[in-house]
């Protein structure tokens, strides 16, 4: 699709991207955070009930949950977890690290800062957190980040507690564990100012790069997770959630798009077949009887365990089942989701339908059931089947969404899926969600916390770009320092030490790569330690190749500290070396002869590595060889 | 123009709204010059600062905005709060018992304060069971508000109207009642009612929240419904506490109500039973008993109310170093009753003997319970025991410091012969004192020990 299509459809996205800070301990409590572990020690069973907002109303993401009447286990481990995340103790006060950099974030997205901040309590009954609410405040408001030639405006910057990460989630029971619980991070709400799929992710990686650069945020899986919100004229702002990835984002975003446009065209489809949210009809009947005896395997596995079967008929749908929705997805997986998250049939299939093509009852089944529940040619049929309960649900909720298709594209969050389709994950909740937290007083945020602030902001990632481009940093190397918390210590290496820039830029992006690859953690180095080392370079204490081991030995031994390096050898003593080196090859018998010369620099640089520029060792190695022969 | 109009704004936030005629409730646009803020204006609450107003955005988020830079206030209309649960009418079906809910307050029925941004008492029960509809399963509910206070403002005012209450409803013949209660005290208004409400044919079953209903993994559904059950279709005619067992969503405990203390400032599961183990289990399938020496259901309505109470009572925590003043205030303001609460096995320092000694010949009411909880006084082993035993320090066997105050109430309430008072406070009403505690009456693991490990890793905290 081209920009002028996405026009036409009237394509409009935002991002909600949650971004974990770098903090040593979580938000509302004194655990430690980015710790995890699989291994956990207890289990804790919860139940959630939905609860007035403080306007006095129920939210609908709430209701939906209450019918899905689920069994949540937390897994909680001592180490990660403690009475706070369990909900058996109220919080502790704001982490100040946390709120100050939420502060910092909300500054460089030139925001409004908000002057008394509030804790809201956002509802989360699917039980990713135990208290059944998100602990999450605003904390500034307003704000633009530039791109191309316009600016996007940012809404709004929250700081709020992480959630669980979800274990498994089968029929009635949903298991979490609890490590992540409470790790503070920011949410960024942009408005919904990108036109085309790759916009959004255009933007997506400006913000990223913005919150990076502060060097305050982590990294790596799983610390950012993008919502992204869709719409197209006349469709409904969804919400895609917790998409990992920002190279996702385009084929997300074009999938849903096409979703609600063909979801709106199916509403048309419906207009003309005179069925509106006011003429649709649907009727459920019991059809177990009917098909107790059949071979379809799905069915007649779930009958030996005393479950049973319903049929819907929807008036006037016939074929519309097989409606295209998105790539090689059909309307049926809508109800079908409804029917695997609202009714907790997950086992696939748990929906057929009389539109299907592919071989599922037999036909003269098919034509019994017609019969016994009155389907008449112009009718589809879908048929459910389960215990009780949930058959209960399933029937409700097919009736539900099959009448939403005449009203249009209802609102929702959906899961964004592997092959850049999306699927349904729950009712989109409102403001109906929010709640006042009665545990924790508002909280001023003072003049002086502001300017305090402001006096250390980071410059932007982006005018680090344009002054190592007049340094001429390599070119590869720009982005990743411009955005690394490092970026601090080069400009002083470069402005303080008079380092050269590309050097330091090495040191600094390419060398952590190389000592990763070497199953050294660099994360693990003191920016401290850092410093030391480049003013030792400085100070001729080791060579320019010789960084790169101190480095490795700074990280294992845990201090950077001369005596453990060879001093640098002066170039004149090259040849010296090279020569008794020579002597000592002399006594080796050679395999191949031909090879003399890389042999002998090989000993030569176990030698010296580390104290002298390679590229000289290999350059005085050549002539000593020439002069040989 | 009311206080309502305006509600908990004061100084700088107050002028700021009035100055632009904005009520509380205005959905407005707050201009600050540098940013605009559109929202409803809520009330404030009293105990915070003068200097900001509070704004719910449209995202459902609230922000205080500082009056001083508020530049202007565009009102476009008004949304007022009705926080109220639809309240349904509880079906009725002759074939199942009727219960009884009375209602004390707590956070079993709470909601939103806005004057002090804190939780009230201020759901009705009615109210309540229209949040909870599961509990037309049981029975047929009725319900009646006696007091609407926090669980710390209960006091023998309140323990009086509810064995009152709780003696007429056993005349009209309900098959079980039910106390709504805070749980900072209920185990106080559990010993008042154990002593006041005597020979109850029916179980009355005190219950509460340490969640409050306002969130969605509150305790209070399945507390209600484990009370309700229990009122309903148990045998167990004694007066109980019904809390969460573990704090996982799976069973209740039923407590003795004299044998039972809030031993967690604020988990699910900070009911325990001690010196003894709980009387049963409840969930919402069955009711399982875990002893069978408790008082069994009956038809008749022989319940005997004695609500005597004397209020000049205390309770003296002793800490070392105690001074005697301590004693002497309470006999000085005339106090008839003191409980210590001992160390070990009921002691306290011999600075306080002229003190106890003074008391003695001023016919006041001294007894000794241990503020280690488990266990029993025992004041012959230690010379120190015997000469405050001189002093006419009683002990009280194993009775827990709490319930030792309030049967002292009441037994002051009923006569002031010490020997009689005396004959009260030790013969056991309903298990205050035991003659003997069980090897499992005092169980506090200790978590790191690999045994207990693998106990927490088997089965649900």
């Amino acid at each position: 699709m081209t920009d002028e299509d996405y026009k036409t459809v009237g394509f409009k996205s935002g991002l909600e991207i949650h971004q974990q800070l770098l903090t040593e301990k979580k938000l509302f409590c004194r655990c430690p955070a980015g710790k995890y572990n699989h291994r956990f020690d207890a289990e804790i069973l919860r139940h959630m009930r939905p609860t007035l907002s403080e306007l006095g109303e129920y939210d609908g993401t709430a209701l939906m949950e209450f019918k899905t009447k689920k069994d949540i286990i937390y897994h909680i481990n001592r180490e990660t977890v403690c009475t706070y995340e369990m909900d058996d103790t109220p919080p502790f006060e704001i982490n100040d690290q946390a709120l100050d950099i939420a502060l910092e974030i909300g500054m460089l997205y030139r925001c409004s800062i908000i002057d008394e901040i509030h804790i809201a309590r956002k509802q989360y009954l699917d039980g990713s957190i135990p208290t059944g609410f998100q602990r999450t405040s605003i904390t500034s408001v307003d704000g633009i980040v530039p791109y191309k030639d316009r600016e996007i405006e940012i809404i709004q910057l929250s700081i709020e507690e992480d959630s669980c990460r979800e274990v498994s989630d089968y029929g009635h029971k949903r298991v979490y564990i609890a490590d992540r619980l409470g790790m503070p991070l920011i949410e960024t709400v942009t408005a919904p100012d990108m036109k085309n799929p790759n916009e959004v992710a255009e933007v997506g990686k400006i913000l990223s790069n913005i919150v990076k650069s502060t060097g305050k945020v982590r990294t790596g899986a799983g610390a950012a997770r993008e919502d992204v919100n869709v719409s197209v004229t006349g469709g409904t702002r969804i919400e895609i959630k917790g998409v990992p990835s920002l190279k996702r984002i385009p084929l997300l975003t074009y999938n849903e798009a096409m979703r609600q446009w063909n979801l709106l065209r199916l509403r048309e489809e419906l207009k003309k077949r005179n069925i509106t949210s006011d003429t649709f009809e649907s009727h459920t009947f019991d059809i177990t009887r009917i098909l107790r005896k059949t071979k379809y395997q799905p069915i007649a596995n779930s009958l030996q365990e005393e479950k049973i079967i319903n049929a819907v008929i929807l008036r006037g749908f016939k074929g519309l089942l097989n409606w295209q929705t998105q790539t090689e997805t059909y309307f049926s997986k809508e109800i079908s989701d409804r029917v695997r998250v609202i009714a907790c049939l997950s086992n696939l299939p748990n929906i057929i339908h009389s539109d299907s093509t592919s071989e599922t009852i037999s036909i003269a089944e098919w034509q019994k059931v017609k019969k016994a529940i009155s389907a008449k040619d112009e009718d589809t049929v879908v048929i459910v089947w389960g215990s009780e309960m949930d058959v209960h649900t399933a029937t409700k909720e097919i009736a539900i969404r099959a009448k939403e298709a005449a009203i249009g594209v209802p609102s929702e969050t959906r899961q964004a899926l592997k092959d850049g389709t999306t699927g349904f994950e729950r009712i989109l909740p409102g403001p109906d969600r929010m709640y006042p937290d009665t545990d924790l007083p508002p909280k001023r945020i003072t003049t002086d916390r502001i300017e305090r602030i402001k006096a250390n902001l980071p410059e932007y990632y982006w005018e680090r770009e344009k002054w190592y481009k007049e340094l001429k940093v390599p070119a590869d190397l720009i982005e990743p320092l411009a955005i690394s918390k490092l970026a601090g210590l080069f400009k002083h290496a470069v402005t303080e030490l008079g380092i050269d820039a590309k050097l330091a830029a090495k040191v600094l992006i390419q060398y952590p790569k190389r000592l990763r690859k070497m199953k050294v953690e660099f994360d693990s180095i003191d920016e401290e330690v850092m410093l030391a080392l480049l003013r030792a370079y400085k100070q001729c204490l080791i060579s320019k190749e010789g960084i790169l081991y101190a480095m490795h030995d700074a990280i294992k031994y845990g201090v950077f500290d001369l005596d453990n390096l060879p001093p640098p050898i002066d170039e004149k003593d090259i040849p010296h070396v090279i020569q008794y080196t020579y002597a000592e090859l002399n006594r080796k018998s050679l395999h191949k002869k031909e090879n003399i010369g890389k042999v002998l620099c090989g000993m030569v640089m176990n030698k010296v590595r580390g104290r002298v520029d390679g590229t000289f060792v290999s350059k005085a190695v050549s002539k000593f060889i020439k002069e040989l022969k | 123009m009311g206080d309502e109009s305006y509600k908990g704004y004061k100084g700088k936030a107050l002028d700021a709204l009035k100055n632009f005629d904005a009520l509380v409730w205005s959905d407005v646009v707050v201009d600050t010059g540098k940013a605009k803020y559109k929202g409803i204006i809520l009330p404030r609450s009293e105990t915070a600062d003068q200097f900001h107003v509070v704004l719910k955005l449209r995202s459902g988020y609230n922000i205080g905005v500082l009056a001083d830079s508020i530049k202007d206030i565009q009102i476009n209309g008004r949304k007022e709060a009705h926080y109220k649960i639809p309240e349904k009418a509880f079906p009725y079906d002759p074939v199942k018992p009727n219960v009884k809910l009375l209602g004390t307050g707590g956070t079993i029925a709470s909601r939103l304060d806005y004057r002090t941004g804190a939780v009230i008492p201020a759901f009705t029960p009615g109210e309540l069971y229209g949040s909870v509809p599961e509990l037309a399963d049981i029975c047929n509910l009725e319900t009646e508000k006696l007091y609407g206070v926090f669980s710390e403002n209960m006091a023998p005012e309140q323990w009086i109207g509810t064995a009152i209450a709780i003696g007429k409803e056993i005349e009209k013949g309900v098959q079980g009642i039910v106390v709504g209660h805070g749980t900072d005290t209920m185990h106080h208004t559990a010993a008042a009612l154990s002593f006041m409400v005597q020979n109850s044919p029916v179980p009355i079953v005190m219950v509460g929240s340490q969640r409050s209903s306002d969130r969605p993994s509150s305790d209070a559904a399945l507390n209600l419904m484990h009370s309700v059950k229990t009122a309903a279709e148990s045998d167990i005619a004694e007066v109980l506490v019904c809390m969460f067992g573990p704090t996982s969503d799976e069973y209740g405990l039923l407590h003795r109500g004299t044998r039972v203390r809030k031993m967690h400032s604020s988990y699910r599961s900070t009911f325990r039973t001690i010196g003894e183990i709980p009387v049963a289990m409840v969930s919402r399938d069955k009711i399982t008993p875990l002893r069978t020496d408790y008082k069994q259901r009956r038809s008749d309505k022989m319940v005997k109310i004695n609500t005597a109470f004397e209020e000049k009572v205390s309770i003296v925590y002793y800490y070392p170093n105690m001074k005697p003043d301590i004693i002497d205030s309470l006999i000085d303001n005339g106090y008839k009753g003191i409980v210590i609460a001992g160390t070990g096995l009921g002691h306290v320092n011999k600075p306080l003997y002229p003190a106890l000694k003074r008391a003695q010949e001023k016919n006041i009411a001294v007894y000794m319970t241990v503020q280690t909880l488990w266990g029993y006084v025992q004041m012959y082993v230690y010379d120190t025991g015997r000469d405050m035993m001189e002093l006419g320090v009683i002990p009280t066997a194993n009775m827990l410091p709490e319930v030792a105050y309030i049967k002292l109430g009441w037994a002051l309430g009923q006569t002031n012969d010490l020997e009689l008072v005396k004959k009260i406070m030790l013969t056991p009403i309903n298990g205050e004192i035991t003659e003997r505690e069980p090897s499992n009456g005092y169980l506090i693991y200790q978590g790191g020990i690999p045994e207990v490990e693998e106990f927490i890793s088997k089965h649900r905290k």
